[in-house]
């Protein structure tokens, strides 16, 4: 089985990026962040360590514990000083062809032992893989939001990982202190398939007149137990971000729950994207509720 | 604001022994009169005659269209999931010419009881068995097709979205029976596959049906 010693976090400049790198490095592993803008390091580098000064402020970590954690960080912009990664995971865009070319570079820069591992929350592994020679050793490890304080990754094998792969995938989660769950590879795996669907749902309640935003929300919350209803947690994520997700979801899935509501794609053409623009199914200027 | 309580069977937002039941009125004395299980009366001089609601239309109770006489009818359910106790939850449902006092007085009765209250139109489901039943429906049918397992999937949403509990350990406990009972009003009304019983639950009625 691979042992992984030297881990690389590619799109480190990106928050998704950072925090994996957070729980690589916190984790005991050499940790390389690697990203084409210098700047985002740059800038994620000034987070992490502002992130581990608070840890330290908060008593979870000593000085010399976050001084050995940071010891262990490296940055760069170039590819090639991925070539001593066991394990590489990428947080880049999105996108398909975006991953898969990404993959086909790794595939040049490091040994034949490294394992890639994809943070895609809605992408095929098994197609992610099949950008590079070695899909054998390609895994899914979706980390949540922010990662570096969610314990949670899906972790998912494509059709040709191999089992080898998967199990030192997943008892490197482990040794990070997180808590891997296992699911098919499927879009949207558990978290998302469950919850983009729930979210459109609660959309539609507002645009067919079930109820206000603000008694919807209040109903979840009260009912269920859940810390924010489902309309403040699309403002928070951004109603462009739920736009994004259904048009990942809705062509693979063909699932009606999956596809963008009316209401949710005049909302984005208005700009009413949420807290991000002041204004969503909420507005964050004042106590008025828009459509309460 | 003093309510009076005319009861017909068990209720499932107030069963026997709860506190709600044993602060009534009579009739004669109240502003309010609340049927529980019962067929209503139309009293024009009360604020508000409130019916609780299972699964039907609040338009069952009043007619579809506007009647003066059931102006200040106002259709009520505190939400339980099944067999679990009742939660601090009550959905007020409304038509669209029920008078906006009679609401406001619904309101007033169940706030002073503790009571956490929301309005809602008259549709299927109301709020909560609208959102939430389609997504146990997916979850029971994501475990069938083995996603993942029952604990992983529960696991996720607890650690992944920070939910008390999953919806798979939390649609078995309120019983599979029940859900099906709900899907199946909500799938004959709705018409979308969205809310057809899985089935799971669809085994689990017909098991009860069955005295097993």
């Amino acid at each position: 089985m691979t042992t992984i010693r030297t881990v690389g976090v590619c799109g480190a400049g990106g928050t998704m990026g950072a925090g994996i790198a957070i729980v690589a490095a916190r984790g005991g592993f050499r940790t390389i962040s690697y990203d084409v803008s210098a700047e985002s390091l740059e800038r994620a580098a000034k987070q992490t360590a502002n992130f581990f000064a608070k840890s330290v402020e908060r008593g979870k970590l000593t000085s010399d514990e976050r001084d050995a954690i940071l010891a262990r960080m490296e940055h760069t912009t170039k590819i090639d000083d991925l070539a001593a990664c066991d394990l590489v995971i990428e947080a880049v865009f999105e996108d398909l062809e975006i991953k898969q070319n990404l993959l086909r570079e790794l595939d040049r820069v490091c040994p034949t032992h490294t394992i890639f591992a994809s943070n895609t929350s809605t992408l095929s592994i098994t197609e992610i893989a099949s950008g590079c020679s070695r899909p054998d050793k390609v895994v899914g490890m979706h980390f949540c939001l922010p990662a570096q304080l969610m314990k949670l990754i899906e972790m998912s094998p494509g059709l040709l990982t191999s089992e080898e792969t998967f199990k030192a995938a997943w008892r490197w989660t482990e040794q990070c202190g997180q808590t891997p769950v296992k699911t098919q590879d499927r879009p949207g795996f558990i978290l998302n398939a469950l919850l983009v669907p729930f979210n459109n749902d609660a959309i539609r309640a507002v645009e067919a007149g079930v109820a206000t935003p603000a008694d919807i929300d209040k109903a979840i919350k009260t009912a269920l137990g859940y810390k924010m209803g489902p309309l403040e947690l699309i403002d928070l994520v951004g109603l462009d971000t739920q736009v994004r997700l259904c048009e990942a979801f809705y062509p693979i899935t063909l699932d009606p729950r999956a596809a963008a509501p009316p209401l949710l794609r005049r909302m984005v053409a208005a700009g009413l994207l949420g807290r991000k623009t002041g204004r969503g199914f909420y507005t964050y200027d004042g106590a008025t509720m828009f459509g309460a | 604001m003093q309510y009076a309580i005319v009861r017909n069977g068990k209720s499932r937002s107030f069963p026997e022994g709860d506190s709600f039941l044993s602060s009534a009125v009579a009739i004669e004395n109240a502003e309010v009169v609340i049927y529980l299980g019962a067929a209503i009366v139309s009293d024009q001089a009360k604020s508000a005659v409130l019916v609780e609601l299972g699964t039907e239309s609040l338009a069952v109770h009043t007619g579809e269209d506007a009647d003066e006489a059931f102006a200040n009818v106002v259709g009520f359910a505190r939400y339980r999931n099944g067999d679990d106790p009742p939660s601090r939850l009550v959905e007020l449902v409304r038509r669209p010419w029920t008078k906006d006092g009679a609401v406001e007085a619904a309101r007033k009765v169940f706030e002073a009881a503790g009571l956490e209250v929301v309005v809602c139109a008259d549709q299927p489901g109301r709020i909560i068995d609208r959102l939430v039943r389609p997504k146990y429906n997916a979850a029971l049918r994501l475990l069938d097709e083995k996603l993942a397992t029952q604990a992983d999937m529960d696991l996720t949403c607890r650690l992944g979205l920070g939910y008390p509990d999953g919806p798979i350990e939390r649609v078995k406990r309120g019983g599979l029976a029940y859900h099906f009972e709900v899907t199946q009003a909500l799938f004959e009304t709705y018409g979308t596959p969205a809310y057809a019983p899985p089935r799971q639950a669809v085994v689990a009625a017909l098991r009860k049906r069955n005295g097993k």
